[in-house]
């Protein structure tokens, strides 16, 4: 397994944000991490990456791990172009001088080549638009060869083409045997691409392929209360249901939930 | 002017030629070190460290030892102070710091000048004495300007990737406790070296302005610092010069070069400001 998750709870001042989540992903999975705002889904992908600590349970990944963060607070006049941020992700960890090789430009050049950013490889960081960010951060975080890929909210502030664009680029690069774990508040956009999601609520998750865990049983005991999952061209929704209501086909939904 | 400065033995007087040498050895590491502070948002920790090395420029006074070293000691203590902050304690402590730093200075300058009747210590401390300082200060600027400049190539790509985002650095194995650590020893060392050069009050301008000019103009980091560091010698000269020239002006009387160096640094930014819009 690339990624193995068991039995996490993560506890803040006291309150549970996560409670006994479990999964496990394979070699080249592509996995969402589905859940509302504030469901804990920047939480779990901190405590894999080592930033929390957890209360009990424990995280075990096997190799390196690649991360794009959910935004970048860049200062205005940061003097680093695309190109750069890339060969950070080679070697921005080392301490000490060393002169530029061919061989580094040429892995920061490949990676660049396979995101699609050649065209912007020489802009200022900051001048970037979001899809772009995205994919100098793809490149940053993949260009040291990690096993798993985490990416918190990547497809946030997107418009619906990049973030097309971004979803296929990452299921090329699971299809390349990287494990790939996003977070997203809208399951929708990765329906066509993910092998399997994780749905956190309430602190606490189900795992599986979507038909699996995206059902009115599965999720209304996730969140505590009837949810009623809906299928439209191709699409899912799910919103909270009142049961009583639901009992007596009345659909009158009182709040939408991703 | 042209003629006093050429003719007048401007570069063959030995108090010029220290003060040169220092303002060049303040400039460029303040400027390259500088960058980083801008980048890293860390501007008011530099003031505070230089409001706490003014106390040990205070001290030196005091002693009778070298300005460096009470300027760097105290700096040094005041950067202890601010390892391992987060950004917004970061802040609050450098203010609580820069406070005790000043009324520290305060007492000090006070015994510096009722128990060993050091005339015009305030000034010299606060708003620098370029042309008073002690022979030998200039070269030993200089190697510590130096040992500066290989410190942060040690640590400059851990550093710019920090600078970027500390998770970033964090999830990419880089060590960023030690990075911010050495980062503000670094900031100690340039912020002494300008307090020698403007004084400890107006060593923020040399350290921020030089460099905010150049991050207005560059797309390379390394760029960015060259530039920093060339704004910066070229405002520590060019105010040497103008003051030398103001004995001229007003016969007898030397203006403060601090004045001349600020204000060059406030003309730099404004024309980097204006290139860029």
């Amino acid at each position: 397994m690339s990624l193995t998750v068991t039995n996490l709870t993560v506890r803040y001042g006291g309150r549970e944000v996560l409670r006994d989540v479990g999964f496990a992903l394979e070699p080249g999975a592509f996995c969402g991490l589905i859940g509302a705002n504030g469901s804990g889904k920047t939480t779990l992908l901190r405590t894999i990456l080592g930033f929390e600590t957890p209360s009990a349970g424990r995280v075990e990944r096997d190799g390196t791990v690649g991360y794009v963060p959910q935004k970048l607070q860049i200062a205005a006049d940061m003097p680093v172009r695309a190109r750069d941020l890339v060969a950070l992700g080679l070697d921005g960890h080392r301490l000490g001088f060393s002169w530029p090789s061919a061989g580094r430009r040429r892995r920061v050049e490949e990676m660049l080549a396979s995101v699609d950013a050649l065209a912007f490889a020489d802009q200022r960081v900051g001048e970037l638009s979001g899809g772009q960010l995205q994919r100098v951060l793809i490149a940053h975080a993949l260009v040291s060869g990690p096993k798993l890929l985490l990416l918190d909210e990547p497809l946030a502030n997107l418009d619906l083409r990049a973030a097309a664009e971004i979803v296929a680029l990452l299921k090329r690069v699971a299809g390349q045997g990287v494990t790939v774990l996003i977070s997203a508040h809208d399951m929708n956009p990765l329906l066509g691409a993910m092998d399997r999601l994780v749905y956190l609520a309430n602190g606490r998750a189900a795992s599986g392929r979507t038909e699996q865990v995206v059902r009115t049983e599965v999720l209304s005991e996730l969140y505590g209360y009837h949810i009623d999952v809906i299928r439209v061209h191709g699409r899912i929704l799910v919103v909270a249901g009142n049961a009583e209501a639901h009992h007596h086909h009345d659909h009158d939904h009182v709040a939408a939930i991703p | 002017m042209f003629d006093s400065l050429m003719f007048g033995g401007f570069l063959a007087s030995t108090v010029v030629q220290n003060a040169l040498l220092i303002g060049a050895a303040a400039a460029v590491l303040s400027g390259i070190v500088g960058v980083f502070t801008v980048l890293r948002g860390q501007s008011f920790a530099g003031h505070a460290l230089a409001d706490v090395s003014s106390a040990g420029g205070a001290l030196s006074l005091l002693l009778g030892i070298n300005p460096m070293l009470g300027f760097f000691g105290l700096g040094l203590l005041g950067a202890l102070g601010l390892t391992g902050r987060r950004r917004g304690d970061g802040d609050l402590a450098a203010g609580i710091l820069l406070g005790t730093g000043l009324g520290l200075t305060a007492l000090l300058l006070h015994f510096a000048v009722t128990m060993r009747g050091v005339a015009g210590a305030a000034v010299s401390v606060m708003f620098g004495s370029l042309f008073a300082a002690p022979p030998g200060a200039g070269v030993l600027a200089f190697f510590a300007a130096l040992a500066g400049i290989l410190l942060l190539a040690l640590i400059y790509k851990p550093l710019l990737l920090a600078s970027l985002d500390s998770e970033l650095a964090s999830v990419r194995g880089a060590n960023i406790r030690l990075v911010a650590g050495v980062f503000l020893v670094l900031l100690a060392l340039a912020v002494t070296l300008s307090a020698m050069a403007v004084g400890a009050i107006l060593s923020t301008a040399l350290l921020i302005g030089p460099a905010a000019a150049a991050l207005r103009v560059s797309r390379r980091p390394w760029v960015a610092m060259l530039l920093a560091a060339l704004f910066g010698v070229a405002c520590c000269w060019g105010g040497v010069a103008l003051a030398y020239a103001s004995y001229d002006w007003t016969p007898g009387r030397v203006w403060p070069v601090s004045f001349f160096i600020t204000s060059l640094v406030l003309l730099v930014y404004a024309a980097a400001s204006w290139r860029r819009q």
